[in-house]
């Protein structure tokens, strides 16, 4: 037992980051197989994402809504329930918001923020929480329902800025109307990063509260550990993972909100950003973790903030980016069949 | 609007509109479900073994874009169509050999051959945008008709009927057959297989790699059939949508063929009835064959899971 407890801490730090460094290799082979030098390639992505401090803000921008869309995969995962609507519920929670901030355009900068922030979250909440009842009440498998409700999510938008919420004015790119100057979200003293970042590392550092200090934390991992004891406990199963669901979702909407009152300044059709489909990998790359969730966007939201370094200093389309998260994605999940192999073998041996 | 009615079948009188729609809609669904009977009937099959493959999406791109550049670059939509399946295969091949590894879950497997395919598409895809591929042959089957609404419905592609075929011939393979009953027999029970000496794991690992590939033909059909273009959203999430429509039709080949043709109507419904000139809620009805899913999961499902039909150890590794 004393030689257990470091060797699966070593082993934690082991695996990740060999399986990350084989990911990265095998997508250098996949650059040096089209004619492309690996190592140039990542030289650009460093460059284009943790080089110096403009490059860092870049990031910085990405991994903000990333933070949130991890959440609302790990924030259920935690009680055994993988949801994938992300992109969804931040959808729906850019809806909330801009619904919400166009109803009220008067009020003062502080209020119409806390305002738009509650309505994407209860809205995407909400969203998250349609496919966590369908999975307890009517044993739905909510990978597939959530999937399902991104698309309904979409095709509401896409019906409301193009119909009810249509400003006249938005030609080509149809939009609902602008938000008012004193709603838009400021930025961090110093710097180009909006405060959607530190939404962002609020809630990871909430979520990391949730789980590790208190009671409905403890339940939640129970659930996820083994329902059945769950059950002989008596902790109320559907309770926490509808709790849980909606928390999650109330992170993605969130990250909607931040879209809209922070990039946009309204809602079009660039509210669905890909940030939902990015923040499932996240969640799994950083096992569940909401510490592992702040290291694993910073890393992908420099990947994605070099997509555009990529196209122009070598020409590789921006869907090289999604390759890349796709290979680190398999390589990172080949790796779970390495976990306690060594250790085991320890214990045995002790 | 004058452009909507151009699209719409027969323009002239008034009453006809309600035939075009109803007339719209049977082609549609007979166009809309292929991509749906493939993937289904591939998807069948591999969870019929034991296995879940939810990166059906990104198979159907990877078939999609691969038909596309072969048919294009060859010149022979039948290359394509056989590139494509070969694709598919590779794909599922990687997926079951993952997911053989002790440790590694289905589902996250399948999210991550979805991120996987799609991106590897998207990337191939760069390089197809503008040109039109080689189209595969058209079946005419509206000869005796003076209507050109008529016709143009009734021309359908090939690749309808061989899906039919294929729930036959699905449906004859598991119930009649020695194959048939090692695939039922892995997804069943792997312990009871293995006991009387089925190579459980290799079984999964060809119904995986035979299903991915059908599901790959069907993404064939979206770039090697009218207007056949490749695009990003070609596929719209229809090869998750299939994965769903396989517990809709508990697991049987032939209630997935009436389930495709189901959705591919659904899908048709939309662009339809914009034809007809009903605007107004189209992009709500592009969400109808997603609310369809939904609601008959919802409805055909239980509160403690289980449901009839199912492979008994399909999602649990063994």
């Amino acid at each position: 037992m004393i030689a257990y407890k470091p060797a699966r801490i070593i082993e934690s730090l082991v695996i990740p980051v060999g399986a990350l460094l084989t990911g990265t290799a095998l997508f250098g082979l996949f650059c040096a197989a089209l004619g492309e030098n690996g190592f140039a390639v990542f030289h650009s992505i460093y460059r284009a994402a943790f080089a110096d401090w403009y490059s860092w803000q870049n990031t910085l921008t990405r991994a903000a809504p990333l933070l949130l869309c991890g959440l609302c995969t790990a924030l259920p995962a935690r009680a055994g329930l993988i949801v994938i609507g992300n992109e969804g519920a931040m959808v729906v929670g850019a809806i909330g918001a801009v619904s919400a901030g166009l109803a009220f355009p008067d009020a003062p900068h502080i209020a119409s923020i806390l305002l738009m922030a509650a309505a994407g979250m209860i809205c995407g909440g909400l969203w998250i929480c349609i496919a966590a009842s369908l999975h307890h009440f009517r044993g739905v498998n909510a990978v597939i329902s959530s999937l399902l409700l991104n698309y309904i999510a979409i095709a509401l938008l896409n019906h409301l800025i193009e119909g009810p919420m249509r400003d006249p004015a938005s030609l080509n790119n149809p939009s609902t109307r602008p938000l008012a100057a004193a709603q838009h979200l400021g930025l961090i003293p110093g710097s180009r990063v909006h405060d959607g970042l530190l939404f962002g590392l609020a809630a990871c550092a909430a979520a990391w509260f949730l789980f590790s200090r208190t009671a409905f934390g403890f339940s939640a991992r129970v659930v996820g550990g083994n329902i059945r004891a769950a059950q002989l406990c008596g902790i109320g199963i559907g309770r926490v993972l509808l709790i849980l669901s909606f928390l999650g979702g109330a992170c993605a909407g969130l990250a909607g909100m931040v879209e809209v009152a922070a990039v946009q300044g309204r809602a079009n059709a660039s509210v669905n950003t890909g940030y939902g489909y990015a923040g499932i990998l996240v969640a799994f790359l950083a096992r569940h973790n909401p510490a592992g969730i702040v290291l694993v966007s910073l890393l992908l939201g420099g990947i994605v903030a070099s997509g555009g370094m990529l196209q122009r200093a070598h020409n590789l389309p921006d869907a090289a980016v999604m390759v890349l998260q796709g290979i680190l994605f398999l390589v990172i999940l080949c790796s779970e069949t390495l976990y306690g192999r060594w250790t085991e073998r320890r214990l045995r041996a002790n | 609007m004058a452009a909507g009615r151009s699209g719409g079948c027969v323009p002239t009188e008034a009453p006809m509109e309600g035939w075009g729609v109803v007339l719209g809609v049977a082609a549609g669904a007979v166009r809309g479900s292929i991509p749906y009977l493939f993937v289904s009937l591939g998807e069948c099959l591999t969870e019929k073994s034991g296995k879940i493959n939810l990166g059906m999406e990104g198979v159907l791109l990877m078939g999609a874009v691969t038909a596309f550049g072969v048919s294009d670059r060859s010149g022979s939509p039948w290359f394509g169509l056989l590139a494509a399946a070969l694709a598919g295969a590779i794909l599922g091949a990687l997926h079951a050999g993952l997911t053989r590894l002790p440790r590694v879950n289905d589902v996250a497997s399948g999210i991550a051959m979805i991120l996987f395919g799609s991106g590897l598409a998207f990337f191939i895809g760069k390089q197809f945008v503008a040109p039109m591929a080689p189209q595969l042959p058209l079946i005419d089957l509206g000869g005796w008709s003076a209507s050109p609404a008529i016709r143009s419905a009734l021309r359908i592609s090939p690749l309808f009927f061989c899906g039919i075929a294929l729930g036959f011939a699905l449906d004859f393979v598991f119930r009649r057959t020695r194959w048939g009953l090692y695939v039922r027999a892995s997804g069943d029970d792997p312990m009871a297989a293995r006991s009387i000496g089925i190579p459980v794991g290799a079984v999964r690992m060809a119904a995986t790699v035979v299903g991915a590939s059908m599901a790959a033909v069907g993404g064939a059909h979206l770039t090697l059939y009218y207007p056949g273009i490749w695009s990003e959203g070609i596929s719209g999430g229809q090869g998750l949508m299939a994965v769903a429509l396989v517990i809709f039709a508990r697991w049987q080949p032939l209630r997935c063929v009436l389930a495709a043709l189901l959705f591919g109507g659904a899908q048709a419904l939309g662009p339809s009835l914009q034809a007809a000139g009903q605007t107004g809620y189209y992009q709500l009805f592009n969400a109808s064959p997603y609310l369809l899913t939904l609601t008959l999961m919802a409805l055909t499902g239980s509160r403690h899971g289980g449901l009839s039909g199912a492979p008994g150890s399909l999602g649990r590794s063994g």
